[in-house]
């Protein structure tokens, strides 16, 4: 059973322009165990997703439709108490920034007792806990490190003792927004390596949202592919980045300086805009900046399946299947 | 022909203030870094966090103090130069700032933004709609964009009005502070392919400062790779990337997974976490983090040894190299 099943969600926030459709029919799901990874550029409704997820949205977001089923149940029907149980137990979350995610004038030991708070057990044996958990995602002499506040931590450490604290109560679903952004190259493979080893110990699913193409393809065992407020492609790493079945997943790749081998003054780019969210274009979300337009992308496209467990959102599928 | 801008041992140092029971030191953020930009060409510097990158691209620009060394511009000595002097020749060294809408002032509108160089230098003849115009289409934006302020208008075209503002005076060197931090991957190419295509027709110098080795590979002659405020290697870009003679080089060409899953994996792990400028490491600076450390690393500072493209900072380049090709 998935862990996280998100199921036709649409999401929009009132704005003085008029309904800003920031998710529209978004479907997908983090198999137990797995780690998903959500591609996207800014606009494609990353953050939203995550924040209907947690239910920790802005005061003027409406759910249109749809489910957000965890572990079978929808969440989208809990009430608040119900949820800020399940936040930092079954469900938690590492942000982007390592610097801002720690309160300043307590020490991390402070902080990684006080998320006990669940627990009746006596305060040593949580600091015990805490201590072990920053062993775990490798931190050099743990005990004396608690004593000590973030400022006196480095970035890629803060950043591992969010992680170290997300992964605490050993939750079902991580959800990891950009962990490695704010870090350096050399400590962002030091992450994603601790974080994957995490994963295979705890074996928690993890929704990992990233831009970094190159992070995803070694982390990910599956990948979605977002535009603009919709799935355009999702499947396996190897299906999506091997075969990309959408124009965008496969301009994107293009785009990727990683991918160019040889040196060029003239970089691949994706020319245009993404579409205003409060007046949608009619058909084809991508249509207007697609190379492969034809006369069928005035009609929006379904999700077709390229070959098993790989869909798109394209009519170029459908298409070469009926030739 | 000598080059355009020629830096030499140049050292930025910071005092820092002391608290009550310790006393003020100093840190050098740049330590005796030495480097040439030819006329019409892109010198890329690399250096994650706080390996002092952007704080010599400032000292060229004049807006830190270089304590020790020379900074040759044509001939001329920026280092203690006056500040009247400086702000004459700001119509040719002119700084590209890495927060493309925070250096923008969110009163002003594009127009008076892109002409506010022609107003600080005191150039009155200047017809300022008509460089308005002028500098909007040269940086692929429409006309119409002239009247707008800059919450008005995406990053990435943020990023041209700032390229439009830098270019304002037909500067000969531009340096570019991180042009593409936070720009997505789609339109990242946009900006680097614009100041390719504007020092073909300008013959810009531009010295980029980045922490992303892809965007340096594709648009630069030469890259000098900083580690703890020091040059640890220096080359021709192509050679830098397909042979690097330093352990951080190849530490930081690893760090850059390539979106295939099933791509072959050169990896290099780095122990632990860049070391404080406070207390920097005995010997080569880079040992407590080198993977292929010998007991002589600890002990002896490595020279600054050249070779025929170009130049680094390791004991044994030829030994881990070797290493390197073989397990590949």
């Amino acid at each position: 059973m998935a862990v996280l099943d998100i199921r036709d969600l649409s999401v929009s926030y009132s704005t003085p322009r008029g309904s800003l459709r920031a998710l529209r029919n978004v479907s997908m799901t983090v198999p137990e165990g797995k780690i998903v990874g959500i591609v996207g550029e800014s606009g494609c409704g990353k953050s939203t997703l995550i924040s209907s997820i947690i239910r920790l949205m802005a005061p003027n977001a409406q759910v249109g439709s749809g489910e957000v089923r965890f572990k079978g149940t929808d969440l989208l029907a809990r009430s608040e108490a119900e949820m800020r149980a399940l936040r930092g137990t079954e469900i938690s979350m590492v942000f982007q920034d390592p610097m801002q995610t720690h309160n300043p004038v307590l020490t991390v030991g402070q902080q990684m007792v006080d998320i006990q708070y669940r627990d009746k057990k006596p305060k040593a044996e949580k600091l015990k806990r805490a201590a072990e958990m920053l062993a775990l995602v490798g931190i050099p002499d743990p005990e004396a490190r608690l004593n000590q506040y973030p400022f006196e931590f480095s970035g890629g450490m803060r950043q591992r003792i969010a992680i170290a604290m997300a992964l605490m109560a050993r939750p079902a679903l991580l959800i990891a927004d950009e962990p490695t952004t704010a870090l350096d190259a050399t400590l962002e493979v030091q992450i994603i390596k601790r974080l994957k080893e995490l994963q295979d110990e705890i074996g928690c699913g993890v929704l990992f949202i990233s831009h970094h193409l190159g992070v995803i393809a070694e982390l990910c065992d599956e990948v979605v592919v977002m535009y603009a407020g919709e799935v355009v492609e999702s499947g396996t790493v190897r299906d999506v980045f091997h075969n990309p079945a959408h124009p965008y997943t496969a301009a994107l790749l293009d785009c990727d300086p990683g991918h160019i081998k040889v040196k060029t003054r003239v970089l691949p780019t994706i020319p245009g805009n993404i579409p205003d969210l409060v007046n949608l274009p009619k058909g084809c979300i991508f249509a207007d900046r697609c190379d492969k337009r034809h006369k069928a992308c005035d009609t929006r496209p379904a999700l077709w399946t390229a070959r098993a467990g790989h869909r798109a959102a394209c009519h170029l599928i459908a298409e070469k299947e009926t030739a | 022909m000598s080059a355009l801008l020629q830096i030499r041992d140049v050292f930025v140092r910071f005092h820092l203030r002391g608290g009550i029971f310790s006393s003020a030191g100093t840190i050098d953020a740049v330590s005796g870094v030495s480097l040439d930009v030819e006329e019409g060409k892109t010198y890329g510097i690399v250096g994650e966090s706080g390996s002092g990158k952007t704080t010599l691209a400032r000292a060229v620009a004049g807006l830190h103090h270089a304590s020790e060394g020379s900074i040759i511009y044509r001939g001329q000595e920026l280092v203690n130069l006056p500040e009247a002097e400086f702000r004459k020749l700001r119509r040719e060294i002119v700084m590209m700032f890495q927060d493309p809408i925070g250096s923008l002032s969110p009163r002003l509108t594009i127009k008076s933004l892109i002409t506010e160089p022609f107003r600080i230098q005191g150039m009155k003849d200047r017809d300022l709609d008509a460089e308005a115009r002028r500098l909007l289409t040269m940086v692929g934006l429409p006309p119409e964009f002239a009247s707008r302020y800059p919450y008005q208008i995406s990053g990435g075209q943020a990023r041209r009005v700032g390229v439009a503002r830098a270019l304002a005076l037909d500067p000969k060197l531009l340096i570019a502070d991180e042009p593409t931090a936070g720009l997505d991957v789609s339109i990242q190419g946009e900006m680097l392919n614009l100041l390719a295509r504007l020092q073909d027709e300008l013959g810009l110098a531009i010295m980029i400062i980045t922490h992303n080795l892809n965007v340096v590979r594709h648009i630069t002659d030469k890259v000098g790779i900083m580690y703890l405020g020091k040059l640890v290697e220096e080359g021709a870009t192509e050679e830098v990337f397909v042979r690097p003679q330093h352990p951080y080089t190849l530490a930081l060409l690893a760090a850059n997974p390539e979106p295939d899953p099933d791509a072959q994996l050169m990896r290099v792990e780095l122990q632990g976490e860049p070391p404080s400028i406070l207390r920097r490491p005995k010997g080569c600076e880079f040992h407590t983090r080198c993977p292929f450390v010998q007991a002589r690393c600890s002990r002896d500072v490595p020279a600054w040894t050249t070779h025929a493209s170009g130049a680094h900072r390791c004991h044994f380049p030829e030994i881990w190299t070797r290493e390197v090709q073989a397990a590949s």
